[in-house]
C-alpha cells in the first residue's frame, strides 16, 4: 500500500483474531473477522465489540466552549447539562452538511467540565481545519485532538448493558440513552456513554490509547457467557442501515441539507444563531427538494449505492413541469445505500427522491440495467423491543 | 460422481472449468472456487443468464452478490449456454458447503478450444490464492 494507514490502539488484537482488515478513511480497519451475518446477529441477540478509534474525538475547554459550539452545531449546546449527549450536524453557510457528531458535555472527577465532539473518521481533517478559525474568536478555549490519545470501543446489544455492569466503578445501567458520564476502570479513567450506531442498547467507551487491549478483553471476558464477539465495519454498516442511520459520505455530504436528510429534529432555530441557519431556514419554509425514504426491493437482489430510482406513477400533486414526463419511468431520485438486510432477510435500502415523488407508495429502481420494484417504507426499517422502564 | 477440485481448470477470476465429451462437443461445466466464495463471504444473490445466450471467453456471464458486493461472473471459455443451475441462487447457502458438486453454476459448448490453453491448472491457481491471500 503507497500511502501511510494509521493503525488503533487494538490493531494486534484485531491481527491476531484472523480480521480482514481494510483500509477506511485513514486507517487499517477490521471489516469482518468471520463472518458479517454472524457479527450482526450477535449484535441483535447478544452484543458485539466495535473498535471505533478511528472515530475523531475533539475536546474543547475553557470559557466560551458552549458559545463556540452552539455557532457551530444546527442543535442548541448552551442548554446542555453535564451528562448529556446530543446528535447533531455541523453545515457550511448554505447549510450543507459538513459532519454529524456527538457532543457531549462531562464532567471529571475534579470537577473540570468540558465538551467532547466525536466526529467522522473521513471527516476529522476538515472538520479541525473548519473549527480552528472560529476557536481563534473565544480566547479563552481551547481545543485538542484527543483522538490518538485514546481509543473508543462500541459494546451494542441487547445484553450489553448487564453484561457489563459491574466493570466500571459507576454502573452504566444508570444511564439514560444518550447520557454519558466519566467513570473508571481499575482506576483508570473511562468515559461511558449510552450512544451507538447499530439500534440496539449499549454503551460507547473512550479510553486512552493503551489501555485499550485491557479493556477490550475485560469487555469481551464480562460477555463470554452470553456470547459477544468482534463485529467488524461490515457488520456496522448493516446494522445501523436497518436502523435507518444516515453515513456521512451516502446519506450526508456537504450538497445534502438536514431537512432533507429528515434530521430536522436536530436543527433548532428559537432564539439563536449557527452557521447555515438562514439557508436551512428557508428550506424549511420552501420545502426540500429531495427527501430521504427507505424502500424495500422487490426480491433477492440487493440495491446498491448509485443505483437510480424511477418514478412509478406520476407525482401525487399533479405539479410537473413542462417537459417532465407525466408516466413513470422519470429518473427521480437515487439510492445512498442499501444491501441485505440480515435481520429481515430481505434487501433494504435508502434514498434520496424528489419531493414530489416522496409520498409514492412504489418505485423501481434500475439495479445495473435490470428494473426491481419498490416499496416505499418508513424508517427505520428495524426497531429494537424496548425494555418497560 | 463428485468432482476432483484438483483435476479442474481455473481462471485467475476464480471461476473453475471441468470439460466433459458430448458426443463431440466439448461441454465446460463452470463455477467458482472455494477460495473465492470464502473471499466474497455471506453471498445472498445470484444472477444467472438464459439457456441459449452466446458467450464470448471472457464475457460476464452473471453476478454473485454477498452483504457487502456485487462480482461479476465471467466465462473462461466461449460458446452457447446450454444449461443453467436455475436451483442455485436459492441455495447460496449450499454454494458455500459444496462449491465443485452442486456450486456448478452453468455448461456451456465450448466453441473455441484454445481458450482453455489460458486457464491454470490446480496448483497454479493455488499458488495464486497463496499470493492473493
Amino acid at each position: 500500500m503507497s500511502t501511510t494507514l494509521a493503525n488503533t490502539p487494538l490493531d494486534a488484537w484485531h491481527r491476531d483474531a484472523g480480521a480482514k482488515m481494510v483500509p477506511f478513511a485513514g486507517y487499517e480497519m477490521p471489516i469482518q473477522y468471520s463472518s458479517i451475518v454472524t457479527e450482526h446477529q450477535a449484535c441483535r441477540t447478544s452484543a458485539a465489540l466495535f473498535d471505533v478509534s478511528h472515530m475523531g474525538r475533539l475536546r474543547f475547554d475553557g470559557d466560551g466552549s458552549e458559545q463556540l459550539l452552539d455557532h457551530l452545531l444546527t442543535r442548541r449546546v448552551s442548554d446542555m447539562k453535564i451528562g448529556q449527549v446530543r446528535y447533531s450536524l455541523m453545515c457550511n453557510a448554505e447549510g450543507g452538511v459538513l459532519d454529524d457528531v456527538l457532543v457531549s458535555y462531562l464532567e471529571t472527577p475534579s470537577g473540570k467540565r468540558y465538551h467532547l465532539l466525536v466526529v467522522n473518521a473521513s471527516n476529522r481533517a476538515k472538520i479541525l481545519k473548519w473549527i480552528e478559525p472560529h476557536v481563534a474568536d473565544y480566547p479563552k478555549v481551547t481545543m485538542t485532538d484527543r483522538t490518538e490519545l485514546t481509543a473508543m470501543i462500541a459494546v451494542q446489544g441487547p445484553k450489553a448493558m448487564n453484561a457489563c455492569k459491574k466493570l466500571f466503578s459507576f454502573d452504566p445501567t444508570r444511564l439514560k440513552y444518550y447520557r454519558a458520564k466519566i467513570t473508571d476502570q481499575f482506576k483508570k479513567p473511562v468515559i461511558i456513554s449510552r450512544t451507538g450506531y447499530t439500534g440496539e442498547d449499549g454503551f460507547e467507551l473512550v479510553v486512552r490509547a493503551e489501555e485499550a487491549p485491557r479493556v477490550w478483553e475485560n469487555l469481551l471476558l464480562a460477555g463470554r457467557d452470553e456470547g459477544f464477539i468482534a463485529a467488524g465495519l461490515g457488520a456496522r454498516d448493516t446494522l445501523r442501515m436497518e436502523a435507518g442511520m444516515p453515513l456521512y459520505g451516502h446519506e450526508l455530504s456537504e450538497s445534502i441539507d438536514p431537512i432533507s436528510a429528515g434530521l430536522s429534529f436536530a436543527c433548532n432555530f428559537e432564539d439563536r444563531s449557527f452557521i447555515g441557519d438562514a439557508a436551512l431556514k428557508k428550506i424549511v419554509a420552501d420545502g426540500p427538494a429531495r427527501m430521504r425514504i427507505g424502500l424495500l426491493p422487490d426480491g433477492k437482489r440487493p440495491a446498491r449505492d448509485g443505483c437510480k430510482v424511477l418514478a412509478n406513477d406520476p407525482p401525487a400533486d399533479g405539479d410537473l413541469a413542462d417537459g417532465e414526463l407525466a408516466a413513470g419511468g422519470q429518473k427521480i431520485g437515487v439510492i445512498t445505500s442499501g444491501g441485505p438486510s440480515p435481520t429481515l432477510g430481505h434487501p433494504i435500502a435508502m434514498a434520496y427522491v424528489d419531493r414530489k415523488f416522496a409520498d409514492a407508495s412504489t418505485f423501481q429502481i434500475d439495479i445495473r440495467g435490470k428494473q426491481v420494484s419498490a416499496v416505499s417504507t418508513p424508517l427505520p426499517f428495524y426497531r429494537r423491543q424496548k425494555e418497560t422502564k | 460422481m463428485t468432482r476432483d477440485e484438483s483435476k479442474l481448470l481455473y481462471a485467475e477470476s476464480h471461476e473453475w472449468v471441468d470439460v466433459a465429451d458430448d458426443g463431440g462437443d466439448k461441454i465446460a461445466t463452470i463455477g467458482i472456487s472455494a477460495f473465492a466464495i470464502e473471499q466474497l463471504n455471506d453471498l445472498v444473490y445470484m444472477d444467472l443468464p438464459e439457456v441459449g445466450k452466446t458467450l464470448a471467453a471472457g464475457d460476464e456471464f452473471g453476478e454473485v452478490e454477498s452483504v457487502k458486493a456485487v462480482s461479476p461472473l465471467y466465462s473462461p471459455v466461449g460458446g452457447e449456454v446450454v444449461e443453467v443451475h436455475s436451483e442455485l441462487p436459492d441455495s447460496l447457502d449450499q454454494l458455500n458447503d459444496d462449491p465443485y458438486n452442486f456450486g456448478w453454476i452453468i455448461k456451456v459448448k465450448i466453441d473455441d478450444e484454445s481458450a482453455l490453453e489460458k486457464l491454470m491448472d490446480h496448483a497454479a491457481y493455488q499458488k495464486q490464492c497463496a499470493d492473493a491471500g
